[in-house]
């Protein structure tokens, strides 16, 4: 046997006490791809459920157990456009896409100053942030009612955009410093060794790295505003009342109301999900910032 | 780089969502401007309203009809029932003026009346010729008024409770049911009929905890097996041996011959359950029998007997429930307001229902005129008249043996009722789910209810 000869049977022998290892991590990487789908189907289920429901009379809707079986009718939807739901669809889209501007507008520079170039006792600073968000919205309510009410601003969709963009911003402040932490301190130096001014530093060198961040804050904000509708109820009537007001009107303590409530959740989910998935990319790349050194 | 791509590749994006915003603000007069007053055309009014499916009508006709005749815009806004409770309270305790008519229930009427809460209707009824107060069901009125009297709220619809039973299980097992059975009978029909081979439930009641749930059709068996919640002097009763009679036999009754998930199934449930054929009978609301007689919403349309709520003590023992429209305090278009009641709760608008959107979906059950009109009466033949004369031989004053120190069949109306009732009613509900006894719920709910007492006395 030659020496290359010897070489290659040691390779061979080598692989074979290997892939008992290597069967043994690819059985768990499938059984984890198993566990992901079972927990991808469980949280899809109720989705899919709502979608289905939707197409239901009301009185297959309220079977149980429930008929996976039936004859889609568009009876819920037809019950959904009567009531009229463009303009709930237009205050929430107002409300959510403006606090959300404002929100990026002020929680990246915030970030800024809280993580590239810290300003004093940035620590106090992060956690008054933070420690806004620890008071329950309903010990807030009478105070922010009263003043909304002495402004005249009750049943006005700009307090709705002005209270979802304080409620946001300290949420979008910590992540946008999470991902404005992970740009390389070196580029910026680099930058202003090239002369760059602060304005051209965060233009072309920090925003592009950190988009897929700001994605991921802008998509949160977005689907937390959307979906509010404590502060909804309490302080709009008729003309600034948002999609969560326009869903609840369909639950009667008198008659079956199923297909036509999941109808309604069905088309007022359409926005956030065709936000999703237009950021789909970005919101990958900005989600898994930070947790990947 | 694709770094340095990505914020053109954000800008159509960001256009969009920018254009999108400008147009709502610009087409849906989305934006602020105040809940009430001016639009240009004329006065505008805002509705607050619970999403029953008579009150969707109501939205549906308005501003074809009334709008069209007065120039008066409506804006509505549906809420659920506790929602809409939380809001008007909220509204008028702060002054904040929102709302210019709201719709309540028989329940909140006198107490919010006593709180000054409302502006009394009486005097507009008066001087509107066309309105007819005269005509509005006695019961009715009565719930509805404050201890001066006047009318606080005018009712849009009104109900009672009776005996639903399916006419075809009851031929198959050659059983009749009187037409005013006592919960005695009723229990052996329940007995006889009970099919769980065949999924097929004896009787359903309501189990899920709620003091306008589960106590709605118990307090009214507890009435008629003569218990009572608190007595004239507000002494409770709630574990005399009257009150703990009628409660074990509602609980073993549903126990024993009830429909499955009893603990948790409500008004809706139980309309679900018997729709499908699978209760042999169900004692709840008359208002249910418009959506069990429709075909499109109800298996055993055309199948379904009406017998008058079972007794024991007392002569009748349905409910009386009514959904009303109120004029909150803070309203500053009054007469608007006022405008809209009298013509939603007036005669007129019956007919207007009953001829474009079918007579079986008139708000009925609160005008003496209702049921004679022919088409109605056709419509509605199986159960208008027995709904008619529950409803007229409730009394919210004396609903028992025993003289009443408030308001209510099936409530007790003074605001600490509906904590009391829903707490209560936990317990109860638990004990038909068998994780307690009866007599350890109603000792809870007797402490309960001194607590409340000692407020009254």
């Amino acid at each position: 046997m030659t020496s290359a000869q010897r070489e290659q049977a040691n390779d061979r022998s080598a692989v074979r006490a290997a892939r008992p290892g290597r069967t043994r991590r690819s059985a768990r990487g499938a059984a984890w791809a198993v566990v992901a789908w079972i927990a991808g189907l469980l949280f899809f289920l109720p989705v899919l459920w709502m979608v289905l429901t939707g197409f239901k009379r009301e009185v297959d809707a309220a079977s149980n157990p429930p008929s996976w079986v039936f004859t889609p009718v568009l009876d819920g939807y037809r019950q959904v456009f009567d009531r009229d739901i463009t303009p709930y669809l237009l205050n929430s889209l107002m409300a959510s896409v403006l606090s959300t501007l404002l929100v990026l507008l002020l929680a990246t520079p915030a970030a800024y100053a809280l993580s590239i170039r810290p300003v004093a006792k940035w620590r106090d600073v992060l956690f008054f942030f933070i420690s806004t968000k620890m008071l329950p919205a309903v010990a807030a309510l009478l105070p922010i009612y009263l003043l909304v009410k002495e402004l005249g601003m009750l049943d006005n969709i700009w307090t709705m955009v002005i209270l979802y963009t304080s409620m946001n911003l300290p949420l979008a402040v910590w992540m946008m410093r999470s991902f404005l932490l992970e740009v390389p301190s070196a580029l910026i130096e680099a930058a202003a060794m090239d002369g760059a001014s602060l304005t051209v530093t965060i233009r072309r060198i920090l925003l592009p790295i950190v988009a897929p961040g700001l994605a991921a804050t802008a998509l949160i904000c977005f689907i937390f505003s959307w979906n509010e509708f404590f502060f909804a109820v309490n302080l709009t009537a008729t003309r600034a009342g948002t999609s969560p007001i326009f869903l609840v009107g369909f639950i009667t303590s008198e008659g079956l109301f199923l297909a036509r409530l999941c109808a309604a959740a069905t088309i007022v989910s359409l926005p956030v999900v065709l936000a999703g998935w237009i950021a789909q990319k970005q919101l990958v790349r900005g989600l898994s910032m930070g947790a990947v050194k | 780089m694709s770094g340095t791509r990505t914020p053109h590749r954000w800008r159509p994006v960001l256009a969009l969502a920018l254009a999108t915003v400008l147009a709502s603000t610009a087409c849906s007069g989305a934006g602020g401007g105040s809940s009430s007053g001016s639009d240009g055309k004329g006065k505008a009014i805002t509705v607050l309203m619970v999403g029953n499916p008579q009150m969707e009508d109501l939205a549906k006709v308005t501003a074809d009809n009334f709008t069209k005749q007065t120039g008066i815009t409506v804006r509505f806004t549906i809420l659920p029932e506790n929602e809409l409770r939380d809001k008007v309270t909220q509204d008028v305790a702060t002054q904040g003026g929102q709302y210019d008519v709201a719709t309540i229930g028989a329940y909140e009427a006198p107490i919010w009346a006593k709180n000054g809460w409302l502006h009394e209707l009486s005097s507009y009824a008066d001087k509107d010729g066309g309105y007819d107060k005269a005509d509005l069901l006695d019961p009715m009125v009565k719930s509805l008024s404050g201890e001066d009297g006047k009318l606080y709220a005018a009712p849009f619809y009104g109900e009672s409770s009776f005996l639903m039973y399916n006419k075809k299980l009851f031929a198959a097992k050659g059983l009749s049911m009187p037409e005013r059975p006592t919960w005695q009978q009723v229990a052996q029909f329940a007995a006889r009929l009970d099919d769980k081979k065949a999924g097929v439930a004896g009787i359903c009641l309501r189990g899920l905890p709620g003091w306008g749930e589960l106590f709605a059709p118990l307090t009214t068996v507890v009435n008629t097996f003569g218990g009572t919640w608190f007595e004239k002097d507000w002494t409770p009763k709630v574990n005399s041996p009257e009150f703990a009679e009628a409660t074990r036999f509602y609980v073993n009754l549903v126990r024993a011959h009830g429909e499955a998930g009893a603990p948790q199934a409500g008004f809706t449930e139980c309309l679900n359950t018997f729709g499908q054929g699978k209760a042999a009978m169900w004692y709840d609301a008359t208002s249910a029998a418009g959506t069990l007689e429709d075909k499109a919403a109800s298996r055993v349309a055309g199948k379904v007997g009406y017998a008058y709520a079972p007794v024991n003590r007392t002569k009748s023992s349905g409910w009386l429930w009514a959904w009303a429209l109120a004029m909150p305090k803070t309203t500053k278009n009054a007469d608007a307001a006022w405008q809209f009641i009298s013509w939603a709760t007036g005669k007129e608008y019956e007919k207007l229902i009953g001829s474009s959107l079918g007579w079986s979906r008139v708000p009925a059950g609160k005008r003496q005129s209702t049921y004679a009109i022919a088409e109605y009466r056709q419509s509605a033949d199986a159960f208008a008249d027995i709904t008619l004369k529950s409803i007229q031989e409730a009394d919210p004053v004396n609903p028992g043996v025993q003289p009443r120190p408030a308001l209510g069949v099936q409530f007790v109306g003074v605001p600490e009722f509906a904590d009391l009732g829903t707490k209560v009613s936990q317990e109860v509900s638990a004990a038909i789910a068998g994780s307690t006894t009866v007599d350890k719920a109603l000792a809870d709910g007797q402490r309960l209810a001194e607590d409340v007492a000692k407020e009254h006395r």
